[in-house]
């Protein structure tokens, strides 16, 4: 096997060494950050991996101190060997950050031009009524004496270098008038305008598709290159630690578990957090073996759901006599078949129409054209595209939804009792005692205590609520439950787990899923069939195994292609198939 | 783009001017009755006898007997020339009578509305960022006094305090010389020195109001994540304060531009009745009890008027402010 081939390890820039960050709260203080140490070094990506609430945000913040107030730093050293820069003067000259009054000049001096920060939303990280160029040349002109004139070419020539187009009538333009993967090189370009020596990137990609992000990834590591920064990455996804990182820190509970270079982490993991964590992303890369062996045992059965030339027209058009804009064909003649006990996955970046096949089958929206028909337990069938009243009642019982956001999808006001009841409510099934009994019985179905109905959601994590989420799906015993992207707001440890809750409840049930998602490796564990989305058209459906290993369509390619694998020795995003259609 | 868009916002401000003018004539003839009965009813409480059949000649000199759209049609051709009619009660041009109420009443409103901006915008700035402060929690006790407190409360009060402890002639907007006087420097100085009493009391409550709205605005915005970019490029706390969060709360700060001129012009009624001044809010309710159709309609349309002009300017400076208003 060949060694990854770990940039020259430069230099040490930065230092943290036991740092610690506390937040007052009224039991004592909380410990975000615990005594943790690490080194960013010249040309290097160290990534910080870890789930939520580990801690890995606080600390990139810590750095700068610009912690969310009232958390300050309480212990440790953040060391900036300036003299080891292309900022140094010669001489030697260190500075402890964390020693620095988080409000005084001295800090402000280094922050964003030592060193510079990217964070994860780009839409919510810039301002909205601020031009982009007035954004990067406000960064300029704080730390250089140079010109309004000078920064706005600044600006432009930064644009260019993250390969905005047209940068010259870009730069005078509004962040909404981007899209997602622009705003985030538009704040690269923000954060590399003063050519700092240290850049943290805190989960710059978790916001954008998997194309866009091999793209965002591939523009760091070449800035990188050109400007010998030291990165430090921070991520949830271990695809992405493994493409990028030359040394890794994993943290849990504001706790270092283990640091050591991307070979040490990957293939000898010392900790059993750390082994956990890459078991989990191993177990999601392959098909459930758990599925498979159901498959082999009940074999899947024939059409529930036939969509045949499903159109959904968004009318975009404004103005006098509508003249302006145009009309969006979320759906482009989409034809589908869900069979019976079968997990069809659906595939697609952000705008590919998948949510909205979702929203269509559900009737949340009316398609424009086409049919979806519907066979119910008793063989009849029913047209879910044109149904009404008492029909398309019957239908929505059977046809049921599990929603991605598990903090929004569920009513804060609303008891656990109240919100899986509503829909046996709603349908005249149950009340009273019997409608106890039966929310009783529907949470030890997805695992959750008894004694959880009185509570309210926030007192869940995210992984409880989901499952709440699902309860109140099976609740109506439906037949089909689409999925809309039912795990993406969920850690990875967290993933199988519900994703495996899915499967045996489909073996108790009978249940036949329509899976929505952006993640390739989801799909992957849990999908008999999936059906690649471009563009509001389905371009390739196929067996998953075979849609994954062989993919025929370019667009397939190129979406398989910019998947981060979790293994640093396959590192495939400078080989990566690009595919773009014309409009 | 934006200008457009201005140009746009002005169009549709003409037929809205003429719904309101129909809505603002509608009003004034829905009381039952109209001038002639109440001035014969005034008449029969003193104990005079009026004869019906003078009655009668003067509805019809006046017009009161035409159906409604006849008496609007002509009330309103009249007031496009500038002609708004003539005050049954005063015997005199209705144009005579309001021009110079309604500057006074404009100007107090705009230096209400002035000191209200400036009274609460940095108040505001300032109990959102030290929130939960003293300073905080002094500025809120006095914020909801001073909503709390009815105007023309405050305005005896204060009217007390001027006329005991400070010997101030605190009545109405002039001195008594220059009140007949005409315009001249003298007057307005005269003016500068009475008005702070009305502009104090009438603005302390929408301060307060507005206090509050900037403080929940900017508390909103503080934590936004383009917050923390701006720390994060090392821009000084109070530049960033200035430049960001406060740019952003300052959308619906002024969209009650909207909203705080006109309850300032009607709201000003009782308060003007308690300082006894010049205003229109006092002429426009002897009008109305009245009856005294035209005048009565001219105050109301040139004060319905005011609100759409007030709508309008938020709106014109809320597309400069925010330019996602501009690009929708």
């Amino acid at each position: 096997m060949e060694p990854v081939a770990a940039a020259e390890p430069g230099p040490a820039v930065l230092e943290v060494k036991g740092l610690v960050t506390e937040f007052p709260t009224r039991h004592g203080p909380f410990r975000a950050v615990d005594d943790v140490s690490f080194e960013l070094r010249a040309g290097q990506t160290l990534c910080v991996v870890g789930e939520s609430g580990s801690g890995k945000s606080v600390t990139a913040r810590s750095i700068l101190q610009i912690v969310d107030t009232p958390g300050r730093i309480t212990a440790g050293e953040v060391l900036l060997h300036r003299h080891r820069t292309s900022r140094g003067s010669g001489e030697e000259e260190t500075i402890d950050l964390a020693r620095l009054e988080p409000r005084g000049q001295a800090i402000r001096a280094i922050r964003g031009r030592d060193i510079a920060m990217i964070f994860q939303e780009p839409m919510s990280s810039l301002s909205p009524v601020h031009t982009i160029g007035n954004q990067i040349g406000e960064v300029i002109r704080l730390h250089e004496s140079v010109s309004k004139k000078e920064a706005r070419a600044r600006s432009i020539e930064l644009l260019r270098q993250v390969e905005i187009p047209t940068p010259e009538s870009a730069v005078d333009r509004y962040t909404f008038e981007f899209s997602g993967g622009m705003r985030q090189r538009a704040m690269i370009a923000m954060s590399l305008a003063c050519n700092p020596s240290v850049l943290i990137a805190d989960e710059p990609t978790t916001a954008l598709d998997v194309t866009t992000q091999a793209e965002i990834l591939d523009l760091i590591k070449r800035l990188q290159v050109d400007h010998g920064m030291a990165v430090m990455l921070i991520t949830h996804d271990m695809g992405v630690v493994a493409e990028t990182a030359d040394a890794i820190v994993v943290m849990r509970h504001g706790k270092l578990v283990e640091r050591g270079s991307v070979e040490e982490i990957f293939y000898a993991p010392q900790h059993d957090y750390t082994k956990m964590l890459l078991q989990a992303v191993l177990d999601l890369d392959r098909p459930s073996e758990r599925r498979l062996a159901r498959r082999a045992v009940q074999a899947i059965g024939g059409p529930v759901v036939e969509i045949k030339g499903l159109v959904k027209e968004f009318d975009l058009r404004h103005g006098f006599m509508r003249r302006k804009g145009h009309v969006l064909k979320a759906l482009d003649d989409i034809d589908l078949t869900l069979n019976e006990g079968e997990n069809l996955g659906v595939v697609g970046e952000s705008g590919s129409g998948k949510t909205t096949l979702g929203r269509c089958l559900l009737r949340v929206h009316d398609p424009s054209r086409g049919e979806m028909l519907y066979r119910a337990v008793g063989g009849g069938v029913a047209d879910v595209a044109t149904a009404r009243g008492n029909g398309l009642e019957r239908i929505r019982r059977d046809i049921r939804m599990i929603f991605q956001d598990p903090f929004a999808s569920l009513n804060p006001r609303m008891n656990v009792a109240q919100i899986i009841g509503e829909p046996l409510l709603v349908n005249g099934v149950a009340k009273g005692a019997a409608l106890r009994a039966r929310v009783a019985e529907l949470l030890d179905v997805v695992g959750l205590p008894a004694s959880a109905m009185e509570r309210y959601p926030h007192a869940f994590s995210g992984g409880q609520r989901q499952r709440i989420g699902i309860a109140r799906a099976i609740a109506l015993e439906p037949r089909v439950i689409v999925a809309d992207e039912a795990t993406s707001a969920l850690d990875v440890s967290l993933r199988t787990q519900v994703l495996d809750l899915l499967l045996e409840l489909q073996e108790r049930l009978g249940l036949s899923f329509i899976f929505i998602s952006h993640d390739i490796s989801v799909i992957r564990y849990f999908c008999d069939r999936v059906a690649v989305m471009y563009r509001g058209k389905v371009v390739e459906v196929g067996e998953t195994e075979e849609v994954c290993t062989n993919p025929q369509h370019g667009y397939t390619k190129a979406l398989l292609s910019a998947v981060p694998h979790p293994d640093p020795r396959h590192r495939g995003m400078l080989g990566r198939h690009r595919y773009e259609a014309g409009r | 783009m934006l200008l457009t868009y201005i140009i746009k916002r002005i169009l549709w401000t003409i037929p809205f001017l003429f719904a309101v003018s129909i809505v603002a004539f509608a009003l004034i003839q829905a009381p039952p009755g109209d001038y002639l009965t109440t001035f014969a009813a005034t008449l029969a409480q003193s104990g005079d006898m009026v004869d019906q059949e003078r009655l009668e000649a003067l509805r019809t000199r006046y017009g009161l007997d035409q159906p409604f759209i006849v008496q609007y049609w002509k009330w309103i051709s009249g007031v496009l020339v500038g002609d708004f009619g003539i005050s049954f009660e005063w015997q005199q041009p209705v144009s005579n009578l309001i021009w110079e109420r309604m500057a006074l009443s404009l100007c107090l409103a705009v230096s209400t509305l002035l000191f209200t901006w400036a009274v609460a915008f940095p108040i505001g700035i300032y109990s959102a960022v030290r929130k939960y402060s003293i300073g905080d929690y002094v500025v809120t006790t006095i914020g909801f006094l001073g909503l709390a407190m009815p105007n023309f409360l405050l305005a005896l009060v204060l009217m007390y305090i001027g006329v005991v402890y400070f010997g101030a002639d605190v009545g109405g907007l002039f001195s008594p010389e220059y009140q007949t006087a005409p315009w001249s420097w003298a007057k307005v100085v005269d003016l500068g020195k009475h008005i702070w009493i009305p502009v104090v009391i009438l603005g302390t409550s929408s301060s307060a109001a507005l206090i509050r709205i900037m403080r929940a605005n900017l508390l909103d915005e503080l934590n936004k994540p383009y917050v923390t970019t701006a720390r994060a490029k090392g821009l000084s706390e109070f530049r960033l304060l200035l430049k960001y969060p406060v740019r952003l709360a300052l959308n619906p700060f002024v969209s009650t531009i909207g909203w705080a001129f006109p309850q300032l012009i009607s709201g000003a009624v009782i308060t003007a009745f308690v300082l006894s001044l010049p205003t229109a809010g006092p002429l426009l309710l002897q009008a109305l009890l009245a009856q005294d159709m035209y005048l009565a309609g001219a105050f109301i349309l040139l004060l319905c008027t005011l609100t759409v002009v007030g709508m309008l300017v938020s709106d014109i400076l809320l597309a400069l402010l925010d330019p996602r208003i501009r690009y929708r």
